[in-house]
């Protein structure tokens, strides 16, 4: 909402030498955001009104252009050469004279052109600064002004122009009439309502028959007639100016003037030509099948919620939103058939978004408009067609008038002290409520508040506390710091993320996280068979790219390609990490809508929740090129599948659960370099080498390795047990055994822990050997073993007892010894 | 070892005399002093204080003395083995210490070489300031709520007393989820978290819910179509817009420092009456010290707590939002949005430091 200073200075009473930033201060503290503070651009020197005495037409140029003498209240006129043609002899025009400096550094000069010396210059809207027009100049009309007056404050050069953000609560403030009000309550000054008019006493009949078949989408419908309008009448400069300075389109005297009132009053209006409505109105629903031609030439299709302004002929008019074209006032309309009404807002707030056709009115109506001023508003509206377009008012107003009596609020007169935290007086309560228009009755404390017919948004006791608080000032208000009851901290969850998300950062990934959008191009790269349950999307409607319409079932999409941006950017060793939430797709029940006057019932709740899906933590870490860099110490070591099941274990312990590991074969991965993750017997992700088709498919280094695993499947860690520490002497073995190449260690070491038994304290797997000596699909695997017993120092005979009990066991997994290593020694003592 | 047992004659006694002693410690002096390093005064040792050194080889002839002279010599022989012996082990610290300088020295390093074998990864900023703010609130007694991003359009809309025609609806932006009868929405606030959690439990309620949300905004330096809000929601008895104020004064000195406070401007939300937009006074800031635009607030609407079912002339609560990305934003000076949003590990390396 723009609003000219000069425009409310008419209408409240302003302190004397108020500041601009007093203003903006004042708009602030009511909760108008100011977007902007417009002011015209600088002009300097002489600008006068001028009055064009003769035109001398030259010819012989490449375009028609007009030698003019122009009187500027000097005793000769002065010749100006001007290129516009849109002024005839008697116009008055805005003369910049030479001196003159217009903004955009254009000095004015007495200068020689088109054979004739041009003393000045005549301005168009957008030379001054002051719109865009630039067709032709500026007109001012023929009268009214004084040729040789300076034009700055009748062109409001001297203005400034709120630009106001006016919240969806507000609709009476989308006018100057409730700007006005509230700055007037806040600053404590008297203003002048325009909408307090005295209506004219109209003789005649109402001018045309209407009937409102839906009172509650519509509960006034006020009409009034006009005829003998000059179509060809131009808009006052005045009006056109605060129009411009609120930023509409000057288009005719009737559109002017209707959207003039709605700016002034809230009201907004809409203008049919009275020769082509055909027979008796009727303000109705659509029905099945019909359709309107809008203004904007748009043949639409009515829904049988869209309420209408009809006819003999059909629909004429989208009742608030937008009017018809086959009754749209032209060229040559005379009579004109005026309509202001109240509707019903969420109705047209449905049918701006159906048709798509946001606008003032619609903006307007849809966060309500006060039904009292819909004949106060053709009034105003009609005095001015009378005044600027010679119009006659044709007969009495239609006014079909349904409301009901405005509703009473109940009002504690402590209510606003007890939530503000402020002790508010009675006097006070009352006296902001009387300020915003409210009626206020009752005794003591207990109000009976009767809120003005322009607030529709004052229904409840919260309401009215809000106007209190808001004019009071909210720096009234202390700080003060309540005291909550114990709380229990973070969640064993929320604990849990931070760990993961600390560990994988000590461990050298970066936390990089992504949008969760994908598309089947995404998923299609990662090669993922079309059964795989990550293809089964939930797609977002509206996306921002086509291209990327699903939600992430899986977190590689994203970190694949925040890799990719880093590589592309010039690194070569990236390890990266992401954690957050993954969204199945898959068939679902609707989740209900239910009415919010009271909690939904349990079963409804229940569905409510329950429609909602489960939408699983993921960790997922992607890296390439070095993973321990080159360095004076020697050479690097290059990320592989091993560094990305390894973000597995970190992530399983910074969780305190149990991670086991073994072969699987899942997209993306390499066939051969995937391992499945698991935590008892259930698979919790994978990880490995990405399959080399996929790092084909997204440009990545061959070798990038990547994990992923559905952290809410980490069971709850159980509470630490402490260990017995034995102070005795340990014995160290090592052991070398010699397998089929495909025997997983994984299946070694359990069946060595389970052979050795109790008094193993520690295994370790410290080299793994291939080679032509074992022969071919053959391996070797060299553990360090540790045996401690609790209570007492080992003999030479229960170590080698344990020892050939789990090459026993490791034998029978397959794996056998390859020759005795031997006692590696067992010098530490301890205690 | 012992000498050999010569026949004793008194009148060749000549090794303990004043001559002979004096003499055989000048030697030992000077063999001593003269040795260059550890090696030589080891070699020359046993030649002065060995078995068979002319000073142990005298004390040997002690016994031949008659008593009265013995006194004498054995004073005089003492005397002279303790200085050599003195003189021997400061050689010897001398040696021993110049061996160690020499020795240390070689094996000096260079302790400004780099040993960064494993690189430095790093949590993002965002989560690190996420907690932050969480660990304030539950420092305060707060719990830590959440909610789903795929949310119930009833609980992001109409439990927050946005009906499906409220203008703010069609003004929220927001991501609509696939089939049109869902009824499911990317959450376009934190505030569903609210509704939920006044429908799962009884006041009082002290809980504050970070999160990420969505909003149908292009990318750009100013705008993230993702992106994270903190909420607040306090439902008690006697709770004021007071309380309000402290709650979020109390966060921006433990955010922005000791002199930092609010500032509020009336506003509208839905669901809270009276609503209001605060600013933060930041001291820091690099453009100097100025208020800053944060988030909004008020007291929860009565509308909603019956929604919820919680009776509104028992309870009244406050309720808060901002954004987290705004806060990173003057916070730590970031002028682009498109660095939340590119995952470039030079940008969030560079927040390591920040837990």
């Amino acid at each position: 909402m723009k609003v000219p200073v000069s425009w409310l200075s008419e209408l409240v009473d302003l302190p004397a030498g108020i500041s601009v930033a007093d203003l903006d201060a004042a708009f602030i503290r009511l909760g108008f955001e100011v977007e902007d503070v417009g002011r015209p651009p600088v002009t300097t020197g002489p600008l006068v009104v001028g009055r064009v005495l003769d035109i001398e037409e030259l010819t012989g140029f490449k375009k028609p252009i007009r030698y003019c003498q122009v009187e500027v209240g000097e005793s000769e006129p002065r010749g100006i050469v001007c290129g516009a043609r849109n002024f005839a002899v008697g116009d008055l025009v805005v003369a910049a004279l030479p001196g003159a400096v217009l903004p955009g550094d254009f000095a004015i000069a007495a200068r020689t052109t088109y054979d004739h010396v041009s003393d000045g210059m005549i301005c168009s809207v957008r030379e001054l600064g002051i719109g865009e027009d630039h067709a032709g100049i500026l007109v001012l009309g023929q009268g009214g002004y004084v040729p040789g007056t300076p034009a700055a404050e009748i062109l409001g050069l001297d203005d400034v122009v709120f630009d106001l953000d006016v919240t969806p609560d507000r609709g009476y403030a989308m006018s100057m009439r409730g700007i006005a009000r509230d700055l007037a309550g806040v600053l404590g000054v008297s203003w002048r309502d325009p909408a307090d008019l005295p209506l004219p006493d109209w003789p005649g009949a109402p001018a045309w028959d209407v009937t409102v078949a839906d009172p509650d989408r519509c509960d006034r419908f006020s009409m009034l007639a006009l005829e003998g309008l000059d179509p060809a009448a131009p808009s006052p400069w005045a009006l056109r100016r605060r129009l411009a300075q609120c930023g509409v389109r000057s288009i005719s005297l009737a559109v002017d003037v209707t959207n003039y009132v709605m700016l002034e009053l809230g009201q907004p209006m809409h203008a049919f030509d009275r020769a082509t409505v055909r027979g008796p109105i009727t303000v109705r629903r659509a029905t099945a099948g019909e359709r309107l031609t809008t203004l904007d030439g748009a043949d639409r299709a009515l829904a049988d919620d869209d309420l209408l302004i009809a006819d003999d002929s059909g629909p004429i008019g989208l009742a608030g939103v937008m009017g018809g074209a086959s009754t749209e006032i032209g060229d040559s309309t005379s009579a004109v058939l005026l309509e202001a009404a109240h509707w019903e807002q969420t109705g047209i707030s449905r049918g701006v978004r159906r048709h798509r056709l946001p606008s003032e009115a619609g903006k307007r109506f849809e966060r309500g408009t006060d039904p009292d001023v819909t004949v106060v508003a053709l009034a105003r509206a009609a005095a001015l067609l009378v005044e600027h377009g010679g119009a006659e008012v044709a007969g009495a107003p239609v006014d079909v008038d349904t409301r009901g009596p405005r509703p009473v609020v109940a009002l504690d007169a402590g209510l606003p002290g007890r939530i503000a935290g402020v002790p508010y007086t009675r006097a006070q309560v009352v006296e902001v409520l009387e300020a915003i228009g409210a009626e206020v009755a009752g005794d003591g404390d207990a109000l009976s508040v009767t809120p003005p017919s322009w607030r529709g948004d004052l229904r409840e006791p919260a309401d009215l506390v809000e106007e209190v608080v808001r004019f009071r000032g909210f720096d009234e208000i202390p700080s003060i710091l309540p005291t909550a009851p114990p709380g229990r901290g973070l969640t064993e969850r929320q604990r849990r993320r931070r760990s993961i998300g600390r560990a994988l950062a000590d461990a050298g990934y970066v936390e990089a996280p992504a949008f969760p959008f994908l598309g089947t191009v995404q998923l299609d790269a990662l090669g993922l068979p079309e059964d795989d349950e990550r293809r089964r999307v939930t797609t977002v409607r509206n996306p921002l790219s086509e291209e990327a319409p699903a939600l992430r079932t899986t977190l590689l999409p994203g970190l694949l390609a925040s890799l990719a941006r880093n590589l592309a950017r010039g690194r070569r060793d990236v390890a990266l990490f992401e954690h957050g939430a993954v969204f199945p797709g898959g068939q679902r029940t609707p989740a209900p809508l239910p009415g919010v006057d009271r909690r939904p019932d349990d079963a409804t709740l229940a569905a409510l929740l329950g429609a909602v899906p489960a939408q699983p933590w993921h960790v997922a870490v992607a890296l390439t090129g070095q993973r321990e860099p080159r360095g004076w110490w020697g050479p690097g070591r290059p990320a592989g599948w091993a560094d990305a099941v390894q973000a597995a274990r970190v992530v399983a312990e910074a969780a305190g659960a149990e991670l086991t590991v073994r072969a699987g074969d899942r997209a993306p991965w390499h066939p051969g370099r995937c391992a499945e993750l698991l935590v008892g017997d259930r698979v919790v992700g994978h990880a490995g080498e990405l399959h080399p088709r996929v790092c084909a498919a997204l440009d990545l280094p061959a070798r990038t390795s990547v994990m992923e695993l559905d952290a809410d499947a980490l069971p709850a860690p159980a509470v630490p047990q402490a260990p017995a520490i034995s102070t005795f002497p340990p014995v160290h073995t090592d052991l070398a055994l010699e397998m089929p190449g495909d025997l997983p260690a994984s299946r070694v070491e359990s069946a060595l822990r389970e052979g050795a038994g109790p008094l193993l304290e520690e295994l370790r797997l410290f080299d793994m050997y291939t080679g032509e000596q074992l022969g071919p699909d053959r391996k070797s695997l060299a553990y360090a073993l540790t045996f401690r017993a609790p209570d007492r120092t080992l003999t030479r005979a229960e170590v080698a007892e344990a020892v050939a009990s789990a090459l026993d066991s490791a034998a029978s997994a397959g794996a056998k010894q390859r020759g005795a290593v031997g006692e590696a020694g067992s010098e530490d003592h301890r205690g | 070892m012992s000498g050999a047992n010569d026949p004793y004659d008194p009148k060749q006694v000549a090794a303990l005399s004043q001559e002979a002693l004096g003499s055989a410690l000048e030697l030992g002096v000077a063999a001593f002093a003269n040795a260059a390093d550890l090696a030589q005064l080891a070699a020359v040792r046993p030649d002065h204080l060995g078995d068979r050194a002319p000073l142990l080889l005298a004390r040997r002839e002690l016994g031949a003395l008659p008593p009265a002279a013995r006194s004498d010599a054995g004073k005089r022989l003492n005397s002279a083995l303790g200085d050599l012996k003195r003189c021997y082990a400061e050689r010897l610290a001398e040696l021993e210490a110049e061996r160690d300088a020499r020795v240390l020295a070689e094996e000096r390093v260079d302790v400004t070489l780099p040993w960064d074998r494993t690189p430095r990864g790093a949590r993002h900023p965002l989560t690190t300031l996420t907690d932050r703010i969480a660990d304030i609130f539950v420092g305060m007694g707060y719990e830590v709520a959440e909610g789903p991003e795929l949310e119930a359009e009833w609980l992001n809309f109409d439990a927050l007393n946005i009906g499906p025609d409220h203008p703010s609806r069609s003004m929220m932006d927001t991501f609509f989820v696939a089939p049109e009868d869902s009824g499911l929405v990317l959450r376009t606030h934190t505030s569903p978290v609210q509704a939920r959690t006044m429908l799962d439990r009884e006041p009082p309620v002290y809980v504050v819910a970070p999160g990420r949300v969505y909003r149908t905004d292009e990318l750009d330096a100013t705008h993230l179509p993702v992106f994270h809000q903190v909420e607040g929601l306090a439902v008690d008895r006697g709770l004021t817009m007071a309380h309000l104020r402290g709650t979020l004064d109390h966060l921006a000195r433990q955010l922005f420092g000791p002199d930092a406070r609010t500032r509020w401007r009336p506003h509208f939300f839905p669901f809270t009456e009276p609503s209001a937009e605060f600013d933060v006074w930041f001291p820091e800031h690099r453009d100097g010290p100025q208020w800053v635009e944060w988030g909004g607030c008020g007291m929860v609407n009565p509308r909603v707590l019956r929604a919820c079912g919680i009776d509104p002339d028992v309870y009244s609560g406050f309720a808060f939002g901002m954004g987290i990305e705004r806060a990173l934003q003057f916070r730590s000076a970031l002028s682009d949005m498109h660095d939340i949003a590119e995952a470039d590990v030079r940008f969030t390396t560079a927040f390591g430091v920040e837990q």
